[in-house]
């Protein structure tokens, strides 16, 4: 019945999500591999982003969309400074804790800034244009849905490239591997992660234009529902290494998005619990990671 | 002989402080009373959690759905009988042909919280760190869900209405100190000094015989039967309820009275609970404008900010909290 379910236009839709959500992953996952903190206030930071783009609207498209890219990428650094930095000898629970605070902060100061005239959302619509649909073979495929997927496919061969070949992503690959030793061996801590941010800082960017096409109005809790399911996602593929976080990101986006397909339509409201079921189901059975390498015992977790 | 004194004053101060709260509501006004009453329902919600995140050291963001779940549970079954087929037409009938009182609707709340605790903690409480903190998440994700799509087991994505506000002064303090005196007896007892060995040490503990799941399991669950008896507090306090109130702002706010109060003591929870939900009444008033000798005037919003930038400021200068994690002893210095 699944099968029969899912046709190519679930699995065309399926594939942008997971393509969206393997971008954040991206960005929470580097973060994580350096400083062994989750991010959770990584979704506020797309959500700066579309803010930026809504509020100019009537810029043209590239200055609006270099603003947000300005905005988010200082927000990120920021955060890095004033948060990050004074945590990172706490535990990851305690980072977590931390950064879900500054979620709620984020988000706080955007409502204020938001309701200034009386109400709640700001539309952004200069690149709403890209939101149309085109038929391919008889699928509708939404213009951002090709760019999501374009640009993810770019993005990551891009920081394949980087992690591969240069000397920073050589010190970063070392520096989560062993924060220590890399020390040691003349890696700069405060480079590094500062890479790190950074990094993720555009690819927070990169994410808040592609949501915000598919989703122009901004409100306060914009990409928050996005950014609980990537960090689910993240866990489960396996935060431990970068690219299994990020297959986790798309799987978990991808599952959604065939799911949603495979769901009888008077009960697409049941979503979140499906896929949230799924995910508890896969934690208990692999706690590393869906992808991860070996099965660690819980005795390794704690 | 001291060590006695201590014992008593653990468990004599974070009963006194709700006590004198909850005489604090019988002398204000009645629209002053709900923020006394608030304050109360917190500390129930925080030691509750605490239960589970303090004395097991592992994260939790799910304890909120077990608090969910209390409230409605407790909420639609003491919805009058007379108007509950008009109000809640969907429910299975036989939620929708009964009714209980008050009492009864609080036992029920924390059977139902207790019991969803040990079905979910039982895979769950295999995980640790990380994992443990996501897979809670998704708990919440999915009480959340179900609680305002499904309308056969309660309102739905409406109001949850004209439940009895049977949660006064007398109600919010004795449902308060019943949960602190719980949290007490649980951790003085051979179960709670276990799972606190757990905390400590994993390892260690597995060695000298202590089941780490088996141990964490108890806690979640008494913390799950905690939260829904705090959850129908609320309901009881509040008379009407959406899922959006015992959602993500929810479990923000009390573990950030958790956190700010100091996490691995009684005594945290409880100032925590007190301290925030002060502070957080005051820029409430000071939102809609109020004067303290001069007049304070925030705007829409700016609560949650100071109360977000507190957290994280405490979380960064001192991870232990106000307390220090320590619970109220009369003699000062003493080796932790």
């Amino acid at each position: 019945m699944i099968v029969a379910a899912v046709d190519a236009q679930t699995l065309v839709d399926a594939v942008g999500l997971g393509a969206v959500y393997a971008l954040m992953a991206v960005g929470i996952g580097l973060v994580f591999g350096v400083l062994r903190l989750v991010n959770f206030a990584y979704g506020q930071l797309v959500m700066a982003g579309a803010y930026t783009l809504a509020f100019t609207s009537d810029w043209p498209i590239a200055g609006s969309i270099l603003a947000c890219f300005a905005v988010v990428i200082a927000l990120s650094l920021a955060m890095e400074r004033t948060v990050f930095r004074p945590l990172r000898t706490q535990s990851p629970a305690v980072m977590l804790v931390t950064t879900f605070a500054v979620a709620f902060l984020l988000q706080s100061v955007a409502l204020i800034l938001d309701i200034r005239d009386g109400t709640i959302g700001e539309p952004a619509t200069s690149i709403a244009s890209l939101n149309q649909a085109i038929a391919i073979g008889g699928v509708d495929v939404r213009k951002v849905t090709i760019l999501a997927i374009v640009v993810a496919v770019v993005t990551l061969a891009l920081l394949a490239l980087l992690l591969a070949k240069t000397t920073i992503g050589l010190q970063m690959r070392a520096a989560s591997t062993d924060f220590r030793t890399a020390r040691l061996l003349g890696v700069r801590a405060d480079r590094v992660i500062g890479a790190a941010v950074l990094l993720s800082g555009v690819l927070a960017a990169t994410v808040a234009v592609i949501l915000t096409v598919q989703n122009p109005l901004v409100a306060p809790d914009f990409a928050l529902k996005e950014t609980i399911v990537v960090l689910v996602g993240v866990v489960v593929g396996g935060i431990d290494r970068l690219w299994t976080a990020t297959l986790g990101g798309f799987a978990i986006g991808f599952a959604t998005g065939v799911i949603n397909g495979a769901l009888p339509t008077d009960k697409t409201v049941f979503l979140p619990s499906a896929v949230f079921a799924l995910v508890i189901l896969v934690l208990v059975l692999r706690p590393a990671g869906l992808f991860a390498r070996t099965r660690t015992t819980v005795a390794d977790r704690v | 002989m001291r060590n006695r004194l201590d014992t008593a004053v653990a468990l004599l101060g974070p009963a006194l402080l709700v006590v004198l709260v909850g005489i604090g509501a019988t002398f204000v006004s009645r629209s002053n009373e709900i923020h006394f009453l608030n304050a109360l329902a917190s500390v129930a919600i925080v030691v509750a959690i605490y239960v589970f995140v303090g004395t097991s050291g592992v994260l939790s963001f799910g304890q909120v759905s077990f608090v969910a779940l209390g409230a409605f549970a407790a909420g639609v079954m003491t919805v009058p009988f007379d108007s509950k087929a008009g109000v809640l037409p969907d429910l299975f009938p036989i939620l929708r042909d009964h009714t209980i009182g008050n009492v009864a609707s609080l036992a029920l709340a924390a059977a139902v919280g207790g019991a969803f605790a040990f079905v979910v903690g039982l895979p769950l409480m295999r995980l640790s760190g990380l994992a443990a903190g996501i897979a809670t998440f998704a708990v919440l994700e999915i009480t959340h869900n179900l609680l305002r799509e499904w309308t056969k087991i309660g309102p739905g994505a409406t109001t949850l209405s004209l439940v009895p506000e049977t949660t006064g002064p007398l109600q919010a303090t004795i449902g308060a100190l019943l949960v602190i005196v719980a949290a007490f007896a649980y951790q003085r007892s051979p179960l709670g000094r276990k799972v606190r060995a757990t905390r400590e040490d994993p390892a260690a503990a597995q060695a000298v015989g202590i089941s780490v799941h088996l141990q964490r399991l108890w806690a979640f669950t008494l913390s799950g039967a905690l939260c829904g008896f705090a959850g129908g507090l609320l309901v009881h306090m509040l008379g009407s309820i959406t899922t959006e109130q015992a959602y993500l702002e929810l479990t923000f706010l009390t573990l950030a009275m958790l956190v700010v109060g100091g996490v691995t003591s009684l005594w945290g929870a409880v100032v925590g609970a007190l301290a925030v939900s002060g502070l957080d009444t005051l820029l409430g008033n000071a939102e809609d404008g109020i004067g303290v000798g001069f007049t304070l005037d925030l705007p829409e919003g700016s609560r949650l900010v100071i109360l977000g930038g507190l957290m994280a400021l405490m979380l960064i200068l001192r991870p232990s909290g106000i307390t220090g994690g320590r619970e109220l002893r009369l003699s000062r210095r003493r080796a932790a």
